[in-house]
């Protein structure tokens, strides 16, 4: 990526006025340059909340406590998820945003491209005051992701840290999404109609709806959270005639679209690379517009199936059951749609596209456990489990990390010029997809036999299960270390990149831009045929 | 590539690996729902099984067609793309077919859906309270009612730290169990003091969140005798991990036979708020309510685990005005883990504690905290 | 409302921004003053070091970042393209805004609808809170103290009244700039803030009422906390919209703005109105009903 600022730091002058050295960094308003910050940004996150799910999982290597104390352990599990979520995943798809939209759309930028600059700036600043929160004294809360109340009422002062991170996230989500919105509402190029973009672009769009839907509730109910805490209301507190379960309810009206927001870009990215590697145009186009505004809309009606064991009425746990399985035929149709683009094409298995076919194939069995949950019987046997932490692994790092892998792949010629090294890119896909079922895949055996989620320590019958577990977690993580260099690597001392290094890719960042992709493309807009 | 087949084979070696160093687990690993001991359990077992079995057909049938479609139409061996890429019926199809296998799946989970809910004509009724870290019982309807208990993890400390063997219930062993006749009707009203806990037996399908300020109920059945194991199921707070719930049940003989002896257990042993008791009859007292109510926060030492959990030896509340204490134990903090005790002990216990913790460790004020002091402050 | 920039509509230039240094400066602000808060919060006095330190730097911050897009404004930067992506992001920003609302009259409905009945009814009666009645308002059955829940028809009303005659007097405001009247313009554009700065005066004299002598507060259980909450966002709404209304006076003073070209004051309509509605929501539900 910082082949990038080499071959172009001319062409960025002829803007006259910028900045030099880091400050070029701070103070850009392009949308590569802050493509590229916010690609590093998820990968530092990646790594930081990986090291904390490393530490887990060596604690859960055997019973017994071994390495951290319990309240210990709680920080490191609340924090692996929140920066898994807002630091890794979400980060990385709002970079492919930026590199990619303006690219596809033929927009010249952002359409407010100093307040991407923003969007991006407040998330290495939240990002501290998460890590920050683990030196106050009392520690990170360790009340998991989730944040429920009561508990958050009792934590010391990095839960107010955590607070007000949520809240800068929140913002720069906000930003972000409202960014995203104008750019393909206001600035495609002439031709370029909604119904011809790239559906990379059209997830985009509609997970930016779910964005700005979703987040300020979010920001309400932390909001509550801390004046609980620190100003007498009794928002969650029986005895002041709030409730606790009015926490969950807000929460997971934020919480269930966020797994789509993190799904959706994924999918996004999905249906780029394999039309690409089949040759073929992606079937169903517009049935995949039209299923994943369904999924989007529908997922604001199910919120409550992670609220099965709070003792809803039995009308409430049907609606939110109903309802929730509805969601599993449009995710059907992305399916076939996917299958369907292969089906008769030519196909071809570069490393994007090994980790398009790692994706389809896990992300569907993480979703056929999600249908499990979906049960309100079955859940209340599974709900709080490693059942659960195994199906939304299987959707967020198999779907979402390795769809996120599959974009960097197919991507990286285009931003650096630069090929990576194909055969280290394939040892990277196997030996992830292995350690990733090993880790993951144990993990329903743990649930379905009833090892709570969120527990340091754990009855001897589910050691065998765990030991393995933990193996896979360790291969995982070294395997990711092996990401690193490849990409290094491809900056360093790539190959050049052909023009165009995917034949079957034929969207116009593909077919109108030089590769690289110069420092500023499309500053008059293309006319589209 | 023949990194595939070297990858097959580290896989394999880790798994067995990890196999035998788990000396412990001797037993196969678990893979499934624990096997049921009640009617909702065994539906949902079988509504489980049911379901897989569908997916699972889905699943291969779905991807049994990809990997023969990737297989088939390589590049490598000449494949040339068509071009199509639309087709109206089939679309229709693979949106119509899933539904229809939803509708197919929903009717009989509804029909669990509603027996699982119907909590009436119950013929015991429990009211399960959430502490941290540890549960209240309270029988409040039907044969054995009066009887009350709390439920604490007995499994030593020894054990979760590593310094003794783990014994075979680790972490799955309590001081009081909950103990319920076979075939009975039980109601279970679950709340909570402090946070949200979750209360969690398996074989009876039976889960509920213990949710504070707020009653919400579930039932079971059981239909074997035995003792079954689990723990609580929603993170609250530090030892969230070890708060397990243990249910006995037995014959309904047995259960006779054990409410009665609750019943003359409790009429001996019962404390009287009234009478005056000596230091040393306190102190060793509250020894033992410590031991049992305070060392997961501020430790047998009396050190803590400052800064979350402050000691108690040297503390300013504990060497300061006797009654400030008193108002403490009984109130709680709000706001931090400090729980309210006074509806987990009574009078003489809390008279007790309090005795103790006022003479343990370096504190030494030498008083004896009377029963009918705290209970002249409870409100 | 906005629509899609025609080939008709669209110069061949869209206006990209040189880079600058305000957004990471608003970054560090907002930093110092949630690290700040979080001390005050925890009874660090200290922190309000930090807190105002940040404060001064988030406000120089918007001076200079706003002082830019006006000046570009001005300058003739911004054609009729830019000008339609202004539109949809302000509409989108008062979405993200009416979601923010949404959540906290979520607490409320659920508060009246779900957990007072629920903490009355027979089972919790008898087992937890004896004698806990379902009405409304209420504080809880933990709150022992009496309380006088805020009336309607007092203060309220009057609130009303003001900001709905304040959206009036905007749009007249907004008539005469259209019609290049700019003495209609800067007369009813002060009035409209006068209206603003008035219901605030009389919110802030019903929040000291309330404490003072209705014994409500932020702590009286959940009513006092939802009354507070939305009333007070709702406030803090009011006083932003106030702000921005007398930039833009100052603005109009200066003589910026045309007829055709003056999205700026739009978007400060577009949210004043919004704030009304809110506070319409806020009258009927939270005083009313
Ligand atoms: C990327 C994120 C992501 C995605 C996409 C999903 C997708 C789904 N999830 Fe998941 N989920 C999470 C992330 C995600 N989830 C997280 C993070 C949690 C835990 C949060 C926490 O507690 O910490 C969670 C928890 C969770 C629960 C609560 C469990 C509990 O705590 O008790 C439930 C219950 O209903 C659920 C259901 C579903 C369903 C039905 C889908 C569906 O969308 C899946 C649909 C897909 C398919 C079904 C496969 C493809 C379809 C076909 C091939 C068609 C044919 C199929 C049929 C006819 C069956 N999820
Ligand atoms: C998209 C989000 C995401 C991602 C990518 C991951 C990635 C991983 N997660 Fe996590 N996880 C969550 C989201 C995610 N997780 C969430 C939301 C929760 C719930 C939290 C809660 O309960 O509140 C959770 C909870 C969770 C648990 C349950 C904890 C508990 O209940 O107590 C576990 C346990 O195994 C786990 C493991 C892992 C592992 C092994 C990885 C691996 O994939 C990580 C691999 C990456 C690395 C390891 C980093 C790169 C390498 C290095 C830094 C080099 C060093 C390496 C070594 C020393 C080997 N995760
Ligand atoms: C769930 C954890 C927990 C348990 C169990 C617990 N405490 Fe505490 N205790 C705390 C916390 C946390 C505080 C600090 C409260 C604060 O921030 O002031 C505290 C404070 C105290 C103090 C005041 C100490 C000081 O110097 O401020 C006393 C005395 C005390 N506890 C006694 C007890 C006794 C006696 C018991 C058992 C009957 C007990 N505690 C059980 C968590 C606990
Ligand atoms: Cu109690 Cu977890
Ligand atoms: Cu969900």
């Amino acid at each position: 990526m910082s082949a990038v600022i080499d071959s172009h730091g001319q062409a960025h002058d002829h803007h006259g006025g910028g900045y030099g050295g880091i400050m070029r960094w701070i103070t850009t308003t392009n949308h590569k340059d802050i493509g590229t910050l916010y690609l590093w940004f998820s990968f530092i996150m990646f790594m930081t909340g990986g090291a904390m799910a490393m530490v887990i999982r060596a604690e859960l290597f055997e019973p017994g406590l071994q390495f951290v104390n319990p309240d210990f352990f709680n920080q490191l599990t609340t924090m692996h998820g929140l920066i898994m979520v807002f630091g890794a995943i979400m980060p990385a798809f709002v970079g492919f945003a930026n590199w990619q939209i303006p690219m596809m759309i033929g927009a010249p930028d952002m359409a407010f491209a100093r307040m991407n600059n923003w969007s991006f700036w407040l998330l290495p600043f939240a990002a501290s005051m998460l890590m920050l929160s683990f030196f106050m004294p009392g520690g990170a809360p360790g009340v998991g992701w989730t944040l429920y109340a009561p508990l958050t009422v009792q934590m010391g002062m990095g839960m107010d840290l955590t607070i007000f991170a949520i809240h800068l996230l929140g913002m720069s989500s906000i930003m972000g999404s409202i960014n995203i919105i104008t750019t393909i509402l206001n600035m495609r190029a002439p031709g370029m109609t909604l119904m011809r973009m790239p559906l990379f672009c059209w997830t985009w769009l509609i997970t930016a709806y779910m964005l700005l839907a979703a987040m300020p509730v979010f920001a309400g109910a932390v909001t509550m959270t801390l004046t609980d805490r620190h100003f007498g209301t009794s928002f969650f507190n029986a005895a002041g005639g709030g409730d606790p379960v009015l926490y969950q309810h807000i929460f997971w009206f934020f919480g269930h679209p966020e797994v789509y927001i993190i799904a959706l870009p994924a999918f996004g990215v999905i249906s780029q690379v394999i039309p690409a590697f089949s040759r073929k145009p992606l079937f169903g186009y517009a049935s995949m517009v039209y299923a994943t505004s369904a999924i989007a809309i529908l997922s604001f009606m199910v919120w409550a199936h992670h609220m099965y064991t709070v003792g809803m009425p039995v009308t409430g746990q049907l609606f939110f059951m109903y309802a929730t399985m509805l969601i599993a035929a449009p995710t059907g149709v992305k399916v076939f749609n996917w299958v369907a683009t292969m089906w008769r094409g030519s196909l071809s298995f570069e490393t994007p596209m090994l980790f398009a076919c790692g994706f389809l194939f896990l992300f569907t069995l993480g979703g056929f456990t999600g249908l499990v949950l979906a049960l309100v019987p079955v859940d209340i046997q599974l709900q709080d489990t490693y059942y659960v932490v195994a199906h939304f692994h299987y959707v967020m790092v198999a779907g979402a990390l390795f769809s996120a892998f599959a974009g960097i792949y197919f991507w990286l010629p285009k931003w650096t010029g630069r090929m990576y090294d194909e055969t280290l890119g394939k040892w990277h896909f196997w030996l992830s997809m292995i350690f990733f079922n090993m880790i993951f895949f144990v993990q329903h055996f743990l649930g379905l036999a009833g090892m709570p989620r969120r527990i340091p320590d754990y009855p001897l019958m589910f050691e065998t299960w765990n030991k393995i577990s933990s193996i896979g977690a360790f291969g995982f993580g070294l395997t990711q270390l092996l990401f690193l260099y490849i990409v290094l690597k491809a900056i360093r001392s790539g190959e050049k990149a052909p023009q165009r290094p995917w034949e079957g890719a034929d969207s116009i960042d593909w077919t109108m831009i030089p590769t690289p992709a110069p420092y500023h493309t499309f500053e008059t807009p293309p006319v589209i045929k | 590539m023949t990194a595939p087949g070297l990858l097959t084979a580290l896989l394999y070696g880790c798994v067995l690996a990890a196999a035998v160093s788990s000396g412990n687990a001797e037993a196969a690993a678990p893979w499934n729902l624990q096997p049921a001991a009640s009617r909702l359990a065994a539906d949902i077992h079988d509504l489980h099984e049911w379901v897989m079995i569908l997916v699972t057909v889905i699943f291969v049938g779905v991807f049994g067609f990809m990997f023969w479609a990737v297989y088939a139409h390589r590049k490598s061996v000449g494949h040339k793309a068509a071009h199509f890429h639309e087709n109206t019926t089939v679309e229709i199809i693979w949106t119509v077919i899933p539904l229809i296998i939803l509708v197919v799946i929903a009717w009989p989970v509804t029909k669990t859906v509603i027996a699982q809910k119907d909590t009436s004509n119950a013929d015991i009724t429990i009211k399960v309270t959430g502490y941290q870290w540890k549960w209240g019982y309270d029988y409040i309807k039907g044969e054995g009612e009066g009887i009350s208990f709390i439920s604490t993890l007995s499994t030593p400390r020894d054990q979760i730290e590593g310094r003794a063997p783990k014994g075979e219930h680790y972490l799955l062993e309590v001081d009081n169990e909950l103990v319920v006749p076979i075939g009975k009707k039980v109601r279970v009203l679950t709340t909570a003091a402090d946070v949200i806990h979750s209360w969690w037996v398996p074989v009876f399908g039976a889960k509920q969140d213990a949710i504070p300020g707020f009653i919400r109920d579930i039932w079971f059945k059981a239909d074997k005798t035995g003792t079954f194991r689990s723990q609580c199921a929603e993170l609250c707070g530090k030892d969230h991990g070890f708060m397990p719930v243990v249910v006995r049940v037995v014959s309904a003989e047995d259960y006779t036979k054990w409410v009665a002896e609750q019943k003359k257990l409790a009429a001996a042993s019962a404390d009287d708020p009234n009478k005056s008791y000596t230091l040393d009859e306190l102190k060793a007292r509250g020894e033992k309510v410590y031991a049992a109510n305070c060392v997961a926060c501020h430790q047998a030492t009396g050190k803590g685990a400052p800064p979350a959990f402050p000691p108690l030896d040297g503390s300013k509340v504990v060497n300061g005005p006797k009654n400030d204490q008193i108002a403490l134990e009984l109130n709680g903090k709000p706001g931090t883990a400090m729980a309210a005790f006074d509806k987990q002990l009574n009078d003489v216990e809390l008279a007790a504690v309090i005795t103790f913790t006022r003479n343990a460790w370096g504190n030494k004020t030498g008083e004896a905290i009377q029963p009918s002091e705290v209970k002249a402050l409870r409100k | 409302m906005a629509q899609t920039a025609t080939s008709a509509t669209r110069q061949q230039h869209y206006h990209v921004p040189q880079p600058m240094p305000w957004p990471i400066m608003g970054s560090t602000a907002l930093f110092l003053m949630a690290l700040g808060a979080t001390f005050v919060f925890n009874g660090s006095m200290g922190g309000w070091v930090s807190t105002s330190l940040g404060f001064m730097i988030l406000l120089y911050m918007m001076y200079r970042w706003f002082g830019d897009v006006i000046r570009e404004s001005e300058g003739g930067k911004y054609g009729r393209w830019e000008d339609l992506s202004f539109r949809w992001g302000m509409s989108w920003f008062i979405f993200s805004e009416v979601m923010f609302f949404a959540g906290f009259f979520g607490a409320l409905f659920w508060a009246r609808a779900m957990s007072v009945p629920d903490l009355s009814s027979l089972l919790s009666n008898e087992l937890l809170w004896p004698g806990f009645k379902n009405l409304w308002p209420s504080a809880g059955p933990g709150f022992a103290e009496k309380f006088t829940p805020m009336g309607a028809w007092g203060i309220p009303a009057i609130n009303t009244l003001l900001l709905l005659s304040s959206g009036v007097t905007l749009t007249i405001a907004h008539w005469g700039l259209v019609n290049n009247k700019r003495g209609q313009l800067n007369l009813f554009l002060f009035l409209t803030i006068a209206l603003g700065v008035t219901f605030l005066g009389l919110q802030i004299f019903e929040y000291g009422h309330a404490y003072s002598e209705l014994n409500l507060k932020l702590s009286t259980g959940v009513y006092g906390s939802t009354f507070f909450m939305l009333t007070g966002f709702h406030g803090f709404h009011v006083t932003i919209g106030a702000i921005m209304l007398t930039v833009m006076l100052f603005r109009c003073l200066s003589g910026h703005f045309k007829p055709d070209h003056h999205f700026a004051f739009e978007a400060v309509a577009w949210y004043w109105h919004f704030v009304d509605v809110v506070w319409l929501l806020l009258f009927i539900l939270v005083y009313w009903l």
